[in-house]
């Protein structure tokens, strides 16, 4: 066990977690809308609409989000038309590419939970707001989107923890994140179970914060 | 389509035999996932505290960490650790672990952890009841678990085994950066000897998309076959 070289990498891997949080936040906040558009085109009854939105679901959650960023960070940019674009800006970073990436992998995985939760919302709530003289729309905004978000919540909280983990795939397009930086400090000094227990324990302690505000959320928006 | 020609001139025969060994590897590490659960399951349902506590570190660490985290550990960790093994036993050479032992290692450990989860919902959600008939049958430990508790476990546990599953097949991808010519791995020497990433890796998506497709009809089935009872 080499201490020193724990207490020392420990700084430089807690810089690199604010990486790793950032670009959670950021594609989660991303991923909620595409998440909403999503499972509200697959509420609709129209089945081109529907197929759409399951095809996309499907694929995003049938393959690996290490294929999606390659695709995105080496496989957009090969596409001649797309480098004359402004959105050319956003591609050629890596940064970017993986924030797209995460935010199209966990819309995919939001939008079933969303869906799910939407479905299982008693048609009793909607006819008792109906019945009230409230207009579509405003059921739809101020009754079945809350209940929606609270039916989810511990499913979109696992969701948030396997979005944690999954940014740790950015390290793979050169950014340096909390794996990338953890990765760099092994294959510098080959101590893996030193690096492994910091970067780990950061790791872990991110999981115990975002779990322990899902619960109390949990508890908050309870029904009793 | 000539990028996927069989033989010298395409890629289609390399990426046919890095499909079967994203199979292979994915198989391979289920099955260690499973000797992990049947070691860990045991520990988690048992009432000692530090038994508990031993399966619970295991599960907690595992699912809290990135799995390419606990990949990198054991490629870089895994030749000193056999190293530093056989240097007791006086063998002071370098010994290289293969890749695949290595990767299915990994992946495995992480599978076991979602693995000993689902086993241990299936056997508690299992009526007591039923261990009480089995014991007034006067079976013993042996028949008791594998007459009666373990095909009421599967039947509860292949849905979300099947979830595992998925993760698992999916996580093997990871191990291309220890340099295992699986499905990612060839994309990325095939992207990088043409050129032509795009089509590559968008055809790496297609080869998952058609393994995830074609376990969960082949997994749908064995549900059936272990629900016929009910």
């Amino acid at each position: 066990m080499d201490l020193e070289l724990m207490i020392n990498s420990f700084p430089k891997l807690l810089n690199a977690a604010v990486i790793t949080l950032k670009l959670l936040s950021v594609s989660l906040i991303i991923g909620l809308f595409v998440g909403l558009f999503f499972a509200i085109l697959r509420l609709n009854k129209n089945i081109f609409i529907n197929r759409f939105a399951y095809g996309y679901s499907y694929v995003f959650r049938g393959t690996p989000l290490l294929v999606q960023i390659f695709i995105i960070y080496f496989g957009l940019g090969q596409i001649e038309y797309l480098r004359s674009t402004f959105l050319w800006v956003i591609l050629k970073e890596p940064y970017w590419c993986a924030i797209i990436a995460f935010a199209l992998n966990t819309g995919a995985y939001t939008s079933e939970i969303l869906r799910s939760a939407f479905q299982t919302i008693k048609p009793g709530i909607i006819e008792a707001g109906k019945s009230l003289g409230i207009s579509n729309k405003i059921i739809f905004y101020k009754i079945q989107i809350p209940i929606a978000i609270r039916q989810s919540l511990p499913a979109y909280g696992n969701e948030i923890i396997l979005m944690m983990k999954g940014t740790s795939l950015a390290s793979t397009v050169t950014i340096m994140d909390l794996t990338g930086v953890a990765k760099y400090i092994i294959s510098t000094t080959f101590k893996p179970i030193e690096v492994f227990i910091v970067a780990g324990g950061i790791y872990l302690f991110m999981t115990f914060i975002i779990h322990n505000v899902i619960k109390f959320l949990e508890k908050k928006y309870s029904f009793n | 389509m000539e990028l996927l020609a069989f033989g010298d001139t395409g890629w289609g025969d390399e990426l046919f035999y890095a499909t079967l060994m994203t199979i292979a590897v994915s198989i391979t590490a289920m099955f260690i996932g499973f000797l992990f659960a049947f070691l860990f399951t045991p520990l988690k349902l048992s009432k000692n505290k530090f038994l508990n506590f031993i399966a619970n570190s295991y599960t907690t660490i595992i699912r809290g960490v990135p799995e390419l985290l606990v990949i990198y550990l054991f490629f870089f960790g895994g030749t000193g650790a056999v190293m530093f093994v056989a240097s007791i036993f006086g063998y002071n050479k370098y010994i290289e672990i293969n890749a695949f032992i290595t990767g299915a290692f990994a992946i495995g450990i992480i599978s076991g952890a979602y693995s000993t989860e689902v086993f241990r919902g299936a056997i508690q959600s299992i009526d007591k009841g039923q261990f009480e008939a089995a014991n007034v049958l006067g079976l013993n430990k042996f028949g008791k678990f594998f007459k009666i508790i373990l095909p009421q476990t599967l039947r509860l546990a292949i849905p979300n085994l099947s979830n595992v599953w998925q993760i698992t097949l999916k996580d093997t991808s990871l191990i291309s950066v220890t340099g295992l010519v699986e499905i990612m791995r060839q994309s990325y020497i095939a992207a990088g000897s043409t050129r032509d990433p795009l089509f590559f890796y968008s055809f790496a998506a297609v080869l998952y998309l058609l393994l995830t497709f074609v376990s969960m009809k082949l997994i749908n089935r064995l549900e059936v076959k272990y629900s016929r009872g009910y």
